[in-house]
């Protein structure tokens, strides 16, 4: 497939076949972090060195880690977490403030006139606030599934049933 | 063996995995699924496709030239601030020079100092790197063995031995078949290094008449460092055999070449 032969090029350090990535996914790392900063110019500059990091540790990624953007995600994430940690927030994982995504998206905060939330509001239309904050721990805040049980006092179970039709209602959004 | 695929797909197993949420082996039993049913696949790439659009829309737009500085700083990782002097006030010219002297000594101390410090900070770096590469290393290399051995102590795991024949009587080989998965392990421990150009051969074989059927190949025989492979099996096998083959496999097995043999028990 073309997305397994673009990897294998990037982990022989094949710097077109980076930019490639770059194009593709610079605009997901860089949503992930300014959701969790709320910091535009500080989350393009961490954008920026998410991405010198992913070529240094190129070789670490293999598919047992997932699909190469949740890899890459992840990097991203803990990235900016680092960076409120280092903040002197002393936040641990499950104390960030837990509404970023659900507060972006209800009072249309508009981070600085920077990023333009129809995209966001088109997206999440019609989904319930549940639904929000699921999917602002899971694939925002990196919560493992034990995580979030444990943060929503809900059964493994009923987390993953909601989450398949949350995601649904985003497909059904995006048609 | 047949899976439920549909309620595979609705326990939302995919939108977990595609998160990260998931443990590394339930993460290599998500991608063992993609590989054999299309459809698990194409899901999956819909989930990813729907966390992008959600992710790039709350992206501040990287600059223009956003890849063009980052191709600036991939080559050159380490950076030296270079250290400057330019103090010029002076009391007299004597002091001066003096003092300048000091100054140029005191300042080239502290360029050396920071400049081993950083080297030194560079090397404790890249060996965590290292380590952290080794530590994820072993544990995928462990959660592959795990669920190896599980498939091997699994109940309905049947273990024949394949004896050593003619061509090669101190061989030995064992085969672990679970038949509700139709799945075979061959532990091929006790075979010699194939030749180059040819290829450990694996049949099922029906005794009355004899009839060998080809289950595969242990390829790649000298990379593999636990020499367990993992094969299909969906038949009624009566026994197992292993024939050296050319290169790629043949048709039916090269008899003076049977390395080992083995009768499967009730």
């Amino acid at each position: 497939m073309e997305l397994d032969s673009l990897i294998q090029q990037f982990q022989k350090k094949d710097k077109t076949a980076f930019a490639t990535l770059y194009q593709m996914y610079a605009d997901n790392i860089c949503g992930v972090i300014n959701v969790i900063l709320k910091d535009p110019e500080r989350s393009q500059e961490l954008c920026h060195d998410v991405f010198i990091k992913i070529w240094e540790k190129s070789d670490q990624y293999d598919t047992s880690k997932g699909r190469f953007f949740t890899w890459i995600i992840n990097i991203a994430r803990n990235t900016a977490i680092d960076e409120l940690r280092s903040k002197s927030h002393k936040n641990q994982k499950k104390n960030l403030s837990v509404e970023t995504l659900v507060g972006i998206y209800e009072n249309s905060e508009d981070l600085n006139g920077k990023i333009d939330t129809i995209g966001l509001q088109s997206l999440l239309k019609g989904l319930k606030d549940k639904c929000i904050l699921l999917i602002d721990l899971l694939y925002f805040k990196g919560f493992t599934q034990k995580e979030v049980a444990k943060e929503l006092k809900t059964p493994i179970g009923t987390i993953k049933t909601r989450l398949r039709s949350c995601i649904s209602e985003i497909r059904k959004n995006m048609a | 063996m047949s899976m439920e695929v549909d309620k595979y797909i609705a326990s939302g197993i995919l939108e977990l995995y595609v998160a990260g949420a998931l443990t590394p082996e339930q993460n290599l039993e998500v991608q063992h699924y993609a590989l054999q049913y299309p459809e698990i696949q194409k899901e999956i790439e819909a989930i990813e496709l729907a966390i992008l659009k959600l992710t790039a829309s709350v992206s501040p737009k990287m600059p223009e030239n956003g890849f063009e500085k980052i191709k600036a700083e991939l080559n050159n990782t380490i950076q030296f601030t270079p250290v400057q002097s330019k103090r010029k006030a002076l009391w007299t010219p004597y002091l001066g020079w003096a003092a300048s002297i000091i100054l140029a000594i005191g300042l080239f101390w502290l360029y050396s100092e920071n400049r081993n410090l950083k080297s030194e900070i560079e090397i404790s770096s890249q060996d965590k790197l290292r380590l952290e590469e080794t530590l994820s290393n072993t544990q995928e290399a462990i959660v592959r063995k795990e669920s190896l051995l599980e498939q091997l102590r699994d109940q309905n795991v049947t273990v024949i031995t394949l004896g050593g024949q003619t061509v090669s009587p101190s061989s030995y080989a064992k085969a672990y078949w679970n038949r509700e998965d139709s799945k075979v392990i061959i532990d091929a421990q006790g075979l010699p290094e194939p030749p180059a150009g040819y290829t450990y051969q694996v049949w099922s074989l029906k005794l009355d008449p004899l009839t060998p059927t080809s289950i595969g190949l242990l390829n790649d025989f000298s990379g593999e460092n636990d020499k367990l492979f993992v094969l299909e099996n969906p038949n009624t096998s009566e026994a197992f055999g292993i024939t050296l083959e050319p290169d790629g496999g043949s048709e039916s097995p090269t008899l003076e070449q049977l390395y080992t043999l083995g009768a499967v028990g009730r």
